[in-house]
């Protein structure tokens, strides 16, 4: 079985949903964080495959920025995370639900 | 005539408040920066608006010094085309009639503004008096004010002078309005006081405008084609002087007919009525006594001095300069309007209880020998009904000045509820016994060489009306003399009604502007040469342009 | 006919006459308040003393200057154009002619010696700087009457004696009948000034409208509409538009315009004769004559100076010299000229009856002057207009002093006028009384006093006067005289009995006083002193006769009573003896030229009057008749002596009295109707002054109701208009625009529910969305 693209398409699909399950259901916003960089990954992983198969590396330059990027915005998160944490002595997403309505 | 710019001089009187109210608008930006105290800001306003007024008179009274009065071609013109595309030029230059009322503007705003000026006499907490209530704004609608009487007698374009018109309106409302008496409710329960007056005179007095307007859009496209300042050709124009000039061809006699009326009859109604209501004509009138009776004293002052006259004059510039044959035509009825004016004032005036009621009355009264000289149309009436306006504008000032000074002590203008006042306020009593005895028209002070004149002649009139109508108006003479003795008896002499024992006689600032007034009427009185010089020639013109058969 | 060409003479000074006293007035007025509290009284009065004095001195100057000059020259002074327009021309100059000058001369000599008087009749009234300055404004107003060159300038001194005379009536103004005596003065003169100002308009158009010559189409008259033919213009040139008196008098004198312009008709009469009645109505009015002489007895509320000076000597005399002046004018119309003298003669009848009954001293000398400026009309109304003239200075010089020998005795008395309160002063007051009685005699007509000649010479000019149009001439104008002459005998020598004669019935006697009042006011007339008028309706009624008015007045600085009259001080009584003797003596100027004597006055007047000269004419009756009619005046000056004697010497004749209290209907009503002065000041009160009171207030309320209504209700109507297109413009227009604002509101509501703020829920939104978006997208694919 050659390994085309629709394979690497399943894996990143794979991905991006467990990604989205995380973040839908986990109550820990380190997990959901996770779950995002699940996401982003499946994102990336997209990039590098459209790219391998349709030719130019953009793609796969543009999937390198992405993985920078994905550090960049996890320290901050995680910094956000911290910093709720301190606030509320909780990391519960569901209960930092003040700005409704 | 030459209509090219050749002087600067009447620009400057014209705009000279505008630059004072400009001072006063720049004083009220400046003043978080300069961390002015709200009285400081007051005081400059005062000051300001004072200088203005007294460099406008100033300059007025320069401009007849520079007066040639032996030619009735305008002087001090200043002309530009302001909006090419409706040919509207801006056109000031003043003749002996614009000029003596120029310069009445000028002193009678002195007057006013020296009225304005606070009363440092003892106030009463319970009455604050207008002069301390929102100053600034108080000083830019005054001189905005002045500034849009001055351009309307300055203006010889018609659109340009219904700006200035309007201009003059809007101040005038917020003056009585805001400053003016409270609202109350009068003994029948009506609601009166300053808003209400406000609202009145604005309203009228536009109703009058629109029919101006109305007139000013016909007349425009009556007339015919014109040079412009800047040489350019036009189909049709606002300048008076082409106006004047092709109306003497009988353009107008030819328009054609609106609504199945000769042109000239129906526009000159409209302009007739549009200028009567400022006048005051019967019966128009009705504004003026509520106005009068609300606005504080120095709005009473310019309102009687001044604003009336814009009235007269805007029917002498216009309907008899532009339609001497509507003059004609309308005369007589000008004439029996002008004769109820004179006599039904008079009689009304000595029902009245309320001392400005009585005076806005007699104002209505002594207006009415202006509309009879007009309409009478021989150079002694025509030359009374100017005099008439300006002797009217210096001693109405002196009466609504002297109503002011009992007011600002008593809180009541009520006669019958005065009595004796002589023995508190002798200065007081001498003053308004000299102001009523010029306002009947005692020979020897200014009231009378008007009247005098416009009786005789319209006596001399060609009409034979004329001489009926000057028989029944003579009759206001002995009406006037009893309403004026009457109100003299009623507050001044007999016992003295002690209620009035704390108040006290004239102050300086009511001296400042009384006595130069009474100078002026008495001088007027016995030597009027100089303003019929330099009315003469501009009278004589205006005559000279009638249809043939009027004696001269 | 005399040709007089006028030749004016320039005399610079004229116009100082007039306006020194007003400098006087302008100094006492600014400065006299100040001056008379720091430096008393003398401070005010010398000068206003002295500017009088001074316009005297230049008037005699003038006067003899002109003395010197030929005949028919006039001293002139041209100040400054006053209202030149168009062919008006009113100049401010002044003018002294012969006629003038007389007039000039006897105010400033009169008026100056009336100054010095108030010195002394004045001297406690707190505000004598105030009365100075008025007595002064009047002098150079009565100056500018009798100098002015022009009808206009005429008219200025005109109206400024009448508002001297106002304010100088109300002088006293804290009470209030005085004050309303002013007013009454000065409406009244002023319905005499509208008439004078009409006729002079008149008397302007149509010279100016009356063509020179007979126009060649229409000769006959001019009708009131004939302007048009002098609109014309150039070809048929007016007679002239000169308000000026000499050059007005100069077109008359050309015979082929006086004839164009008395041929004139205006509404069915002569032009002439109407612009001569309408100046005659301002005499009536200045000059209080019928009908309008009702002001001058109420003119008394004034201090007693004035009454002498303006209210006998000077200001009421002006519609006699205004006729005189016009002579020109008034001799061309014999209709206007008989209305001037009937009136004149009723008026000299009338008010001498009303004369007979008052008790109030200058009450009585009030209706005598009415009458004797009766007397003066009848002269100038039948032509003899020297004669006026002349009566108008013997009469300021008797009237002047009666005036002041009352109010010597007025001060003597405690401001008391009620003569029933005098009595006995000859004692007491011996130069007053002489003065008085003097005067009397004068003013009687006794032979040798300046009245008589006067009044003779009146008696005669009418009788013979050949120009009236009554029936009977001259005849019934001399019956009504010499009747109201039989009057003015007996009245002023009543006048003279009850004050000076007998015991003094004031003060001293206050119990009785009291008692009198009382029996007047039951009827009961047993007191021949007291209650002589004190007829059933009580005296007590008329406010001005109420004796004690002038005691509760705030000027009284009289205490009490309880002292007899004193005399006068010096400065009041040598003015008397000055007036009593001219008063005396005056009337040897014109001495009757029956007697071969030359008569100074008329010869002096004979240029001023000589262009209508010929036009006058006598009924031609002889010496004889002149000689008899002159001893009838001598009886009747006497014969109302003796009456007046008899009657009312000492208070012991009982008749009087027992006349008042006579049963009979007839006296009862005849003196009730008299004494009251026929009722007329009521009647006008109720047609002139509650009429046009009652038509102000109807007018007044017309106005605010109906013509304000009218605009108020324009204005509710425009708000009523407003109010219905605005809840259109709500329920319609603005509905509309309501409903989608509304309905989009209201799904925001609902929908603002799901956003929860909870991140998972949003990212589930998220997640679904998409699905369903690709599910779309394969659905639609199929």
């Amino acid at each position: 079985m050659t390994i085309g693209l629709p394979q690497y398409l399943v894996v990143s699909g794979v991905l991006l949903a467990l990604g989205l399950f995380a973040i839908v259901t986990r109550k820990n916003a380190v997990a959901i964080l996770m779950g995002v960089e699940l996401v982003l990954n499946a994102g990336l992983l997209n990039l590098v495959a459209f790219s391998r198969f349709g030719g130019g590396l953009d793609g796969q330059v543009f999937a390198l920025f992405g993985i920078v990027l994905a550090a960049a915005e996890a320290v901050v998160a995680l910094a956000i995370v911290l910093q709720v944490f301190r606030a509320r002595r909780s990391v519960d997403a569901s209960k930092a639900c003040e700005l409704k309505e | 005539m030459d209509l090219t710019t050749n002087s600067m001089l009447l620009t400057w009187t014209v705009f000279t408040p505008a630059i004072g109210l400009t001072a006063i608008l720049a004083l009220l930006a400046l003043r978080p920066l300069l961390r002015l105290s709200q009285q400081a800001v007051d005081e400059a306003s005062r000051a300001i608006g004072l200088m203005a007024s007294l460099a406008a008179a100033a300059l007025g009274i320069a401009l007849w010094a520079d007066f040639d009065s032996g030619t009735s071609n305008l002087q001090f013109i200043h002309r530009f085309v302001w909006m090419k595309s409706w040919n509207i030029e801006f056109f000031i230059g003043v003749d002996g009639l614009s000029l003596s009322m120029v310069v009445l503007t000028g002193v009678v705003f002195l007057a006013g503004a020296i009225a304005s000026l606070p009363w440092w006499g003892r106030l009463d907490d319970h009455h604050p008096h207008f002069s301390k209530k929102r100053v600034p704004a108080y000083w830019i609608l005054f001189l905005l004010l002045e500034m849009g009487v001055l351009g309307t007698f300055a203006s010889q374009d018609f659109f340009l002078f219904y700006v200035f018109w309007e201009v003059m309106l809007l101040p005038m409302y917020f003056l009585i309005g805001i400053w003016g008496a409270p609202t109350r409710k009068d003994p029948d329960g009506r609601t009166r006081g300053g808003p209400y007056a406000a609202i009145k005179f604005f309203l009228y007095t536009l109703a009058g405008s629109v029919l101006m307007l109305l007139a000013l859009i016909a007349v425009y496209y009556a007339s015919g084609p014109a040079t412009l300042a800047d040489g350019s050709q036009a189909q049709h124009t606002f300048n008076l002087v082409h106006l004047t000039r092709q109306a003497h061809d009988g353009i107008f006699v030819k328009a054609g007919a609106i609504l199945g009326i000769p042109f000239v009859h129906i526009v000159f109604v409209a302009m007739f009525l549009g200028f009567a209501i400022k006048v005051p004509m019967f019966p128009f009138h009705t504004w003026l006594p509520d106005a009068h009776v609300d606005a504080p004293t120095p709005i009473s002052v310019i309102l009687a001095g001044i604003l009336l006259k814009t009235g007269m004059y805007g029917m002498f510039r216009f309907n008899l300069q532009i339609f001497p044959t509507g003059v004609v035509w309308a005369a007589w009825a000008i004439g029996i309007l002008g004769v109820i004016n004179i006599v039904y004032g008079a009689f009304v005036c000595m029902a009245q209880k309320d001392l400005k009621k009585l005076i806005a009355y007699s104002s209505v009264s002594h207006m009415g020998f202006c509309l009879l000289g007009l309409a009478a149309l021989t150079p002694q009436a025509l030359t009374g009904s100017v005099y008439q306006m300006i002797s009217h504008g210096i001693v109405s000032p002196m009466l609504f000045l002297l109503a002011g000074v009992v007011y600002d002590r008593a809180h009541t203008r009520d006669i019958e509820g005065f009595g004796g006042l002589a023995q508190k306020m002798p200065e007081y009593t001498a003053l308004t016994g000299f102001a009523f005895m010029a306002s009947l028209g005692l020979p020897g002070l200014a009231g009378f060489v008007g009247e005098v004149l416009v009786f005789l002649g319209a006596f001399a009139a060609q009409d034979g009306i004329f001489r009926v109508l000057v028989a029944i108006s003579a009759l206001s003479v002995i009406v006037t003399a009893g309403y004026y003795l009457w109100t003299m008896q009623r507050i001044f002499l007999g016992p003295f009604n002690h209620r009035w024992e704390h108040l006290h006689d004239m102050n300086w600032r009511e001296r400042l502007t009384l006595y130069p007034l009474a100078v002026l009427t008495v001088i007027m009185g016995v030597w009027p040469l100089p303003v019929f010089d330099m009315i003469r020639e501009t009278l004589n013109t205006l005559l000279a342009s009638m249809p043939a058969g009027i004696a001269g | 006919m005399h040709e007089v060409a006028p030749v004016l003479q320039d005399f610079p000074l004229l116009f100082l006459i007039p306006l020194l006293p007003l400098l006087g007035a302008v100094w006492n007025a600014v400065m006299g308040a100040r001056m008379q509290r720091r430096f008393g009284n003398a401070a005010v009065h010398v000068p206003a003393i002295l500017f009088p004095a001074g316009s005297f001195v230049i008037s005699l100057w003038s006067f003899i200057t002109l003395a010197g000059a030929p005949h028919g020259t006039s001293m002139y002074n041209y100040l400054w154009a006053w209202l030149p327009i168009g062919n008006l021309q009113a100049d401010v100059a002044f003018l002294m002619d012969r006629l003038s000058g007389v007039m000039a001369l006897v105010v400033t000599f009169v008026g100056t010696l009336i100054h010095v008087y108030s010195t002394g009749y004045m001297k406690d009234e707190p505000a004598y700087w105030r009365f100075f300055a008025y007595l002064n404004l009047f002098m150079f107003a009565m100056l500018v009457l009798v100098l002015g060159d022009n009808f206009l300038l005429m008219f200025v001194g005109w109206e400024g004696v009448g508002l001297c005379s106002y304010l100088l009536i109300s002088f006293w103004w804290r009470e209030r009948e005085k004050a309303v005596a002013g007013m009454k003065a000065f409406v009244v003169n002023r319905v005499g000034d509208l008439g004078f100002s009409l006729g002079v308009f008149l008397l302007f158009w149509g010279l100016m409208t009356t063509p020179a010559s007979p126009p060649a189409s229409n000769h006959g008259q001019v009708d009131a509409h004939g302007a048009a033919v002098a609109a014309h213009g150039e070809e048929a040139p007016a007679l002239g538009t000169s308000v000026a008196f000499r050059e007005v008098e100069q077109i008359l004198q050309d015979p082929v315009k006086r004839t164009r312009i008395v041929d004139r008709n205006v509404l069915g009469i002569g032009l002439i004769t109407l612009v001569c009645l309408l100046l005659f109505v301002g005499a009536t009015g200045k000059s209080a004559q019928i009908p309008l002489y009702t002001w001058l007895p109420d003119a008394m509320a004034g201090p007693t100076p004035v009454s002498a000076l303006i209210h006998a000597a000077t200001m009421v005399t002006a519609g006699v010299y205004m006729v005189a002046r016009l002579h020109f004018l008034f001799t061309l119309s014999p209709a206007a000229m008989t209305v001037v003298a009937t009136v004149g003669a009723l008026t000299a009848l009338f008010a001498a009856s009303i004369g007979l009954f008052q008790n109030d001293i200058k009450k009585v000398l009030a209706y005598s002057t009415v009458s004797q400026l009766g007397f003066m009309f009848v002269a100038v109304g039948v032509g003899a207009y020297w004669v006026g003239i002349f009566h108008l200075m013997t009469h300021a010089f008797f009237k002047a002093c009666l005036f002041l020998g009352s109010g010597s005795v007025i001060m003597g008395c405690h401001h008391e006028q009620d003569m029933r309160k005098m009595g006995g002063l000859k004692k007491l007051m011996p130069i007053t009384a002489a003065t008085y009685f003097v005067s009397c005699a004068a003013i009687a007509g006794f032979p040798f006093f300046s009245g008589f000649f006067s009044k003779d010479e009146i008696l005669w000019k009418a009788f013979n006067s050949g120009n009236i149009l009554l029936p009977g001439g001259g005849l019934i104008l001399w019956v009504i005289a010499a009747v109201a002459a039989l009057g003015t005998s007996f009245y002023m020598f009543r006048s003279y009995y009850m004050t000076f004669s007998g015991e003094y019935r004031g003060a001293a006697s206050h119990g009785h006083d009291v008692v009198a009042k009382a029996d007047g006011a039951h009827g009961a007339h047993d007191d021949p002193h007291s209650t002589d008028a004190h007829a059933a309706h009580g005296a007590h009624a008329d406010p001005h006769s109420d004796p004690h008015a002038a005691d509760v007045s705030g000027h009284d600085a009289h205490g009490g009573h309880g002292h007899l009259p004193v005399e006068s001080p010096w400065a009041m009584t040598s003015v008397l003896a000055v007036l009593g003797f001219l008063a005396l003596a005056g009337g040897y100027v014109g001495l009757p030229l029956l007697w071969g004597l030359p008569n100074v006055f008329e010869a002096w007047l004979e240029p001023v009057f000589a262009s209508t000269a010929d036009r006058v004419t006598s009924a031609g009756f002889g010496h004889g008749v002149e000689w008899a009619l002159m001893g009838f005046s001598i009886i009747v000056a006497f014969g109302g002596f003796f009456a007046a004697r008899v009657l009312y010497k000492d208070g012991r004749s009982p008749i009087p009295a027992r006349l008042i209290a006579s049963e009979s209907a007839l006296v009862q009503g005849t003196h009730r109707v008299i004494f009251n002065k026929y009722y007329v000041d009521e009647a006008y009160g109720f047609v002139f002054v509650k009429g046009s009171l009652v038509l102000s207030r109807a007018l007044a309320l017309w106005d605010s109701r109906v013509i304000d209504g009218l605009v108020n209700l324009a204005g509710t109507i425009g708000r009523a208009f407003s109010f219905l297109q605005g809840a259109i413009d709500r329920l319609f227009v603005d509905g509309l625009v309501e409903l989608v604002g509304n309905v989009i509101q209201a799904a925001g509501t609902r929908m603002r529910r799901v956003q929860t703020g909870r991140i998972q829920a949003y990212v589930q939104g998220m997640a679904l969305g998409a699905l369903a978006l690709v599910a779309l997208a394969y659905l639609l694919a199929w």
